[in-house]
């Protein structure tokens, strides 16, 4: 499974949302109706699956699913 | 109350209040883990007699103050049954004595044990309660965070710190439907209140409207129920069990 077909089916589980509305532009809050304990669990998933640790500093950048995706990548030494 | 097929952890479960909460949450069907951080025999005599009972658990030794040690330990006990749905911060020491001789050791150790180790704790169950979409965190106070007492600043000042954190929590963790009490006992015989001499405990009784001391037992009853599924739109809260010393 790829890094984006990962964080999709993580973000759809986590937000109850569907796979459709997950485009890459769609941001947590304003699209898929994410509250800060959702980015919170969010975050903690995509740590648990990806073996990575993400700041609380980074965490503010990351706001729609390109940006988790890019960030992602980037932390595992792909090119995004 | 029926808790069958639900995991507790109670620290500090070897003696007194804890070891009367371990086997109240036993006796209604949870799997207890009895944490102790030095009193080995008396840990396992909590065991004992949750089995005598026909409950079931397991002792775990960790330092609750100790952040890396008990956020490794209850990530192992939280892979090992699956889940945690209960956990009763009851760990706690006094080293009493009055402001102007308290040494920063006393002063220390006291914040560490009873208000840091249930920061760790709660930290290291939050996660998995969130992703269960439930739990119950019971913090076992007293009532010296509410009256304040001489010759127990540093005391006092942890309980204090507990209530708060009991309700920052109980709004943190609401929307995942975890439900975050504290109770506070008043004067209960236990080890801890055992140095007490006879004029002090006849001058408490006169404050005491039930005129008894309480018991371990008056405490674990309030924890269950508040552990328990009748108890689900409590949170935020801070139950006195005191016999009415304090309202």
């Amino acid at each position: 499974m790829s890094i984006e077909e990962k964080v999709i089916e993580i973000i759809v589980e986590q937000l109850d949302v569907t796979r459709e509305e997950c485009v890459p532009e769609a941001s947590f809050i304003e699209d898929l109706g994410a509250d800060s304990l959702d980015l919170v669990e969010l975050i903690m998933a995509m740590e648990e699956n990806f073996g990575i640790e993400i700041s609380d500093e980074e965490l503010q950048k990351i706001r729609t699913i390109k940006d988790a995706i890019n960030y992602i990548k980037g932390k595992k030494g792909l090119a995004s | 109350m029926n808790l069958k097929g639900k995991v507790a952890l109670v620290t500090g479960g070897s003696r007194g209040i804890g070891r009367a909460i371990c086997l109240r949450l036993a006796g209604a069907g949870a799997f207890v883990f009895v944490n102790y951080a030095r009193n080995e025999k008396a840990a396992r005599e909590t065991l004992r007699l949750i089995g005598q009972a026909g409950g079931e658990g397991k002792i775990v030794c960790f330092d609750v103050a100790d952040h890396k040690a008990a956020t490794e330990a209850i990530a192992g006990l939280i892979r090992e049954k699956g889940r945690i749905d209960i956990l009763a911060n009851n760990a706690g020491e006094s080293r009493d004595g009055l402001l102007v001789r308290m040494k920063e050791q006393d002063w220390d150790r006291v914040i560490d044990t009873n208000l840091k180790g249930a920061f760790n704790c709660c930290r290291a169950v939050a996660y998995a309660m969130m992703k269960q979409r439930g739990g119950r965190i019971i913090n076992v106070t007293s009532i010296v965070a509410l009256s304040g007492n001489a010759g127990q600043a540093n005391y006092s000042a942890s309980k204090a710190g507990i209530i708060g954190l009991t309700k920052s929590l109980a709004r943190e963790l609401g929307p995942r439907n975890i439900c975050v009490n504290a109770v506070a006992p008043g004067l209960i015989i236990t080890d801890m209140t055992s140095a007490m001499t006879e004029e002090q405990r006849e001058k408490v009784l006169e404050g005491i409207p039930l005129s008894r001391l309480g018991t371990p037992d008056d405490v674990a009853g309030v924890v269950l129920f508040l552990a328990s599924d009748e108890a689900g739109y409590i949170t935020g809260q801070v139950i006195g069990v005191n016999g009415g010393l304090y309202m």
